[in-house]
């Protein structure tokens, strides 16, 4: 292969990790008081800021209204500075218009919509900067946003990149792998029953590995849901000894 | 120009001792309150594969048989008799939309207001074309719950002079759940203000009224000038109605009351730093501790 090696004879990747090793997760809950609900979360050098609104009367359209469950409008952007070069990126463009319909899959599968007929969710998604499995990064975020906006979920909603590289599967890419030739795969999942919310792979892979990747990838998605747990709990301990 | 800047300043962290986590009372989404199949399914609640679980993240509430979970903020879930503020969004056949912070918007009819004229006015098709008259889009309204639709929306009415267009005064938006339930929301404070304290988290602020413009009621709003010590303490409510958010204290008149007296040695605009807004929350909570007992 040309170029980078990515994973080195004694294993381990071109930021220092081993083949199975997460990124550093560090979140934080309810940075807007004026939204529903919002979060912040890094993965690494990845960054993401999510906002919620809802549920609230549908705006715009009418006739998009449901009448048995409510429906849930995504939005993601990049910041211009998010990545090595400054690019201006105009809203609909069709990279993020894809990533938007993908978030939106993953939240239909997650949110009990049910639950509020002919209303609307909005879920606002910004990438400050780029690093890497945005599309994973951007559903944990929101994943937090919606829980600080008190929307009821069936569970977490959690995210990870995988890559295939010499027989191994890699957990959660850095931008140097996914843009150094390894088919990845992006998957979300419910970590506590295992099922599996969205999965997405645009590269080309032997049928006899995607077993074994898919199995590293909800191993992975697991290890984010713990860091996830723990930042609501932290979260929803500080917000009940205040009101005390 | 004096300016005031200040640097970031590192979080308070809670510490968090080991019993912390241990608190079964608090659950997160995907959390299994109980696999006992004797209890209800209540709020914030769902049934996966006979176990209940926790669907929102918060404080599990129990009463009897029947199992809540209450989160730490959500939208207004509205009860008949609610006391609410909220804006016109929309002038519809017989009906007005109304933003009440609700998750969906609320139905004020025409044939549940007080039009001029008396209680036994008719009602007739020339009223239903003049509605903008009485209120028009952007207009905000006290109003009370009168009934909730089965898809969760309210309808509301102003049958009563002390409901209706709202004229001169400051709206404050705060989480429903920080409003403490009480016989009265509408209080005329001693300070020289009235508030209206709504369920649904809005709170208004406005001078108090003379005796004759509040018979007036209904559609007619004064805009007379109002006098810049009335607008003082107006500000100055405000500001302590958002120190008290800030720290999640109740908000009563009492409260209110406590903060806006513990305030009166800082300027108006000074109550919004922290630190001053950390100290006038702490007398205020003093004061109502001393009150209790």
């Amino acid at each position: 292969m040309a170029g980078l090696e990515l994973l080195s004879d004694q294993g381990y990747r071109l930021d220092g990790r081993k083949a199975t090793e997460l990124r550093k997760v560090q979140a934080r809950m309810g940075v807007f008081a004026q939204a529903d609900g919002s979060a912040y979360l890094e993965q690494g050098n990845t960054k993401a800021l999510a906002v919620v609104y809802g549920p609230h009367e549908i705006r715009g359209a009418r006739s998009r209204a449901l009448h048995d469950r409510a429906i849930i409008n995504c939005q993601y952007s990049m910041a211009t500075f998010s990545t090595a070069e400054r690019k201006r990126r105009p809203h609909g463009d069709r990279k993020s218009t894809e990533m938007s319909l993908h978030l939106k899959q993953t939240f239909e599968a997650a949110v009990l919509t049910q639950l509020y007929p002919r209303s609307q969710i909005d879920i606002y998604v910004k990438i400050l900067q780029s690093d890497g499995g945005n599309y994973s990064v951007c559903v944990n975020a929101a994943t937090l946003a919606v829980i600080d906006a008190g929307i009821p979920m069936r569970d977490y909603v959690c995210a990870c990149t995988v890559g295939f590289v010499d027989e191994t599967s890699l957990a959660d890419l850095c931008y140097a792998e996914e843009s150094g030739g390894v088919s990845s795969l992006a998957l979300a999942l419910l970590p506590r029953g295992g099922q599996i919310a969205l999965v997405q792979m645009d590269a080309r892979l032997h049928q006899d590995h995607l077993d074994t990747l898919i199995e590293a990838a909800m191993t992975a998605c697991k290890g984010v849901s713990k860091v996830l747990d723990q930042v609501v709990r932290q979260h929803l301990q500080e917000g009940s000894t205040l009101r005390e | 120009m004096a300016l005031d800047m200040r640097l970031p300043t590192v979080r308070k962290t809670v510490s968090l001792s080991a019993s912390a986590f241990d608190r079964k009372d608090l659950v997160v989404p995907g959390d299994i309150i109980t696999s006992d199949t004797g209890f209800m399914r209540g709020h914030g609640t769902y049934v996966d594969e006979e176990k209940l679980t926790a669907s929102v993240a918060g404080e599990v509430q129990r009463v009897d048989k029947l199992i809540c979970v209450r989160p730490l903020k959500t939208r207004f879930n509205g009860e008949v008799g609610d006391v609410v503020v909220g804006r016109i969004t929309e002038v519809q056949q017989k009906r007005w939309k109304v933003e009440t912070n609700s998750r969906l918007d609320s139905v004020l009819l025409l044939s549940s207001v007080n039009l001029p004229g008396g209680e036994l006015r008719r009602r007739s098709a020339e009223d239903e074309l003049t509605m903008r008259e009485y209120l028009q889009e952007g207009d905000l309204i006290s109003a009370e719950v009168q009934s909730v639709f089965s898809d969760g929306a309210l309808s509301l009415h102003t049958r009563s002079l002390k409901y209706g267009k709202l004229g001169q005064g400051v709206l404050v938006q705060i989480s429903p759940s920080l409003i403490k339930r009480q016989k009265s929301h509408f209080h005329n404070l001693p300070c020289g203000a009235s508030v209206i304290l709504g369920n649904n988290g809005f709170v208004w602020l406005y001078p108090t009224l003379g005796q004759q413009e509040e018979e007036a009621g209904g559609f007619y709003t004064s805009l007379e000038p109002v006098s810049l010590s009335d607008r003082e303490v107006i500000s100055r409510l405000r500001n302590c109605l958002l120190a008290l958010a800030a720290h999640k204290v109740l908000l009563y008149d009492t409260s209110v009351l406590y903060c806006y007296e513990s305030s009166l040695q800082h300027s108006v605009k000074d109550i919004l730093k922290p630190e001053v807004m950390e100290e006038i929350v702490m007398l205020t909570q003093q004061k109502l501790l001393e009150q209790e007992g």
